[in-house]
């Protein structure tokens, strides 16, 4: 991925910042510009998330992109913030004790690197609430 | 709408073919499906051509007029357009094809799949197959497509109680198939122990639930039904189509574990053709892992969600079976070059239907595709009949 292409997404990547629709009260993560309930109707607005939520359905990577591959085996998921929408993340945590219905909440973490000595990109993960 | 028939099909073998480059993949199927109709190059209208990432495999776009040309119909100068909507290309390639023909627009058109897939290293392939998915919200989180399949296979087996074996005999029984298939990749069976003691790609998906990286081209040539003798005597009709798309992420899906584009679209191809289920006699469907093959069949409404794993332990899948599903072998033992996947599973039906399938021959009439872009963003089915 580009440095410009990673960039336009800092703030949403960082700190969960999706969007809202003032009209219907849908909220949108990855952030949405158009509601596709409301459409024209729709009036979208920028929403952080308080980035808490439970783990809908999980698997443990094994084998990755290049860009991944360092950190084989690694928990991914998709979770279901208590917010509304649902996202794709890995969680911290070994592969062992992720399930279904496990309680998490945001991390700011190192996501990737483009290579041993390319940039590093940094994101939303997710860890176990205790 | 004008009705449609298939008149010629060509396949080359699927494998890793480290001597076969990606447009001479084409050539050889493109010349076998005309070798197949009686037909020169000179009576081809269209041509469309499925194929999902030769930018990334092979580093060659403008895939449409490359092939066209190495087919020999450039200076012909016929329309050829390239169709991508990832693994669900060659099945698009189809219906464009199809849509073409019903609409008076032209006679003759090849609607073909092509994927070269060997020339690049494991990295690679797994990063461009991730590009079927969001690259900003699923990929750029480290999912890889491996990695959201079995996303869909844990929810379903947490919420249907499918066992591990259950999920292994759909593999077991695709490689049954796929041994007597001269064109498959994998020409050998397996056993459930194979599968669950393969390596873990993305738990719960091992090894050999996942359809492998291949090399391989398919194409076949439609014409108006009323012409159709013209140019064989086995010309196979072109029942119904249907096509849907569904969101993306699989993460923004109504159901992780339920395909609701492939609902829609086999509800679609099953109204164009005025076909019940009960009348279809054998399925192809898109089987990129074990997990995908039940789900179509549940999803496409053969039977109740979280019963295909019972069905296929029971045999009604299998080729003897009441509802015989992926008899070529599947994307699982036949091979899965990505574009051609959706023209090869056209090719399968219409050798079963004109009674040419020797070895794995199906007694029926009605046959039905079912082809998936990505988790299920694109479906694409087609019922197909004698
Ligand atoms: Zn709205």
């Amino acid at each position: 991925m580009s440095v410009a292409r990673f960039w336009r997404k800092q703030p949403q990547r960082y700190n969960l910042e999706g969007t809202r629709c003032e009209t219907c009260g849908r909220r949108f993560f990855p952030p949405r510009t158009f509601c596709p309930d409301c459409r024209r109707d729709g009036k979208v607005v920028e929403h952080r998330f308080n980035g808490t939520g439970q783990v809908v359905t999980h698997t443990v990577i094994r084998t990755a992109s290049e860009q991944f591959d360092a950190q084989t085996p690694y928990v991914l998921a998709i979770v279901q913030l208590d917010e509304g929408p649902r996202l794709t993340a890995q969680v911290i945590c070994a592969p062992e004790e992720v399930y279904i219905g496990m309680q998490v909440k945001k991390a700011f973490r190192r996501i990737g690197a483009e290579s041993a000595s390319g940039p590093l990109y940094y994101g939303t993960k997710f860890v176990p609430v205790e | 709408m004008r009705k449609v028939a298939v008149i010629g099909v060509g396949c080359t073998s699927f494998g890793e073919k480290w001597e076969t480059s990606f447009r001479n993949l084409f050539v050889e199927a493109g010349a076998l499906a005309l070798e197949d109709a009686g037909l020169s190059g000179e009576q081809i209208d269209e041509m469309f051509v499925g194929n999902m990432s030769a930018g990334r495999f092979v580093e060659q776009e403008h895939v449409g007029a490359l092939i066209a040309d190495y087919a020999g119909l450039a200076t012909n100068h016929i329309p050829s357009t390239r169709v991508e909507a990832a693994c669900a290309s060659g099945g698009l390639a189809f219906r464009q094809a199809v849509t073409a023909v019903a609409s008076g627009m032209a006679d003759i058109v090849v609607a073909a799949g092509v994927e070269k897939m060997t020339d690049v290293g494991t990295g690679v392939s797994v990063d461009a197959l991730a590009g079927a998915a969001d690259r900003e919200w699923e990929g750029f989180a480290g999912a890889t497509f491996p990695g959201l399949y079995a996303m869909i296979a844990t929810d379903y087996m947490h919420r249907y109680g499918l066992t591990r074996e259950q999920l292994a005999g759909v593999a077991v029984k695709n490689h049954r198939n796929g041994a007597k298939n001269p064109r498959a990749q994998f020409r050998s069976e397996i056993t459930v122990d194979t599968v669950i003691n393969s390596s873990l790609v993305a738990d719960p998906l091992r090894l050999f639930d996942c359809s492998p990286i291949t090399d391989g081209a398919a194409a076949v040539i439609v014409a108006p039904l009323e012409r159709a003798r013209e140019f064989t005597d086995t010309p196979i009709r072109v029942l119904g189509s249907g096509q849907a798309t569904d969101t993306i992420s699989l993460h923004d899906r109504r159901d992780i574990c339920t395909l609701d584009a492939t609902m829609v679209a086999g509800e679609r191809a099953f109204h164009a053709a005025g076909v019940e289920r009960t009348q279809i006699d054998m399925i192809e469907v898109h089987d990129c892992f074990t997990i995908a093959e039940l789900c179509a069949i549940e999803d496409l409404g053969f039977c109740a969600k979280g019963q295909a794993g019972i069905l296929t332990e029971e045999g009604v899948t299998a080729l003897d079976g009441d509802l015989p599903v992926n008899p070529s072998g599947g994307l699982k033992a036949c091979g899965h070059p990505v574009g051609a996947t959706g023209i090869k599973q056209i090719y399968e039906i219409i050798t079963q239907l004109r009674g040419e399938a020797t070895g794995r021959q199906i007694d029926g009439e009605i046959g039905m595709t079912h082809n998936v872009g990505g988790t299920g963003a694109t479906v694409v089915c087609h019922i197909l009949g004698v």
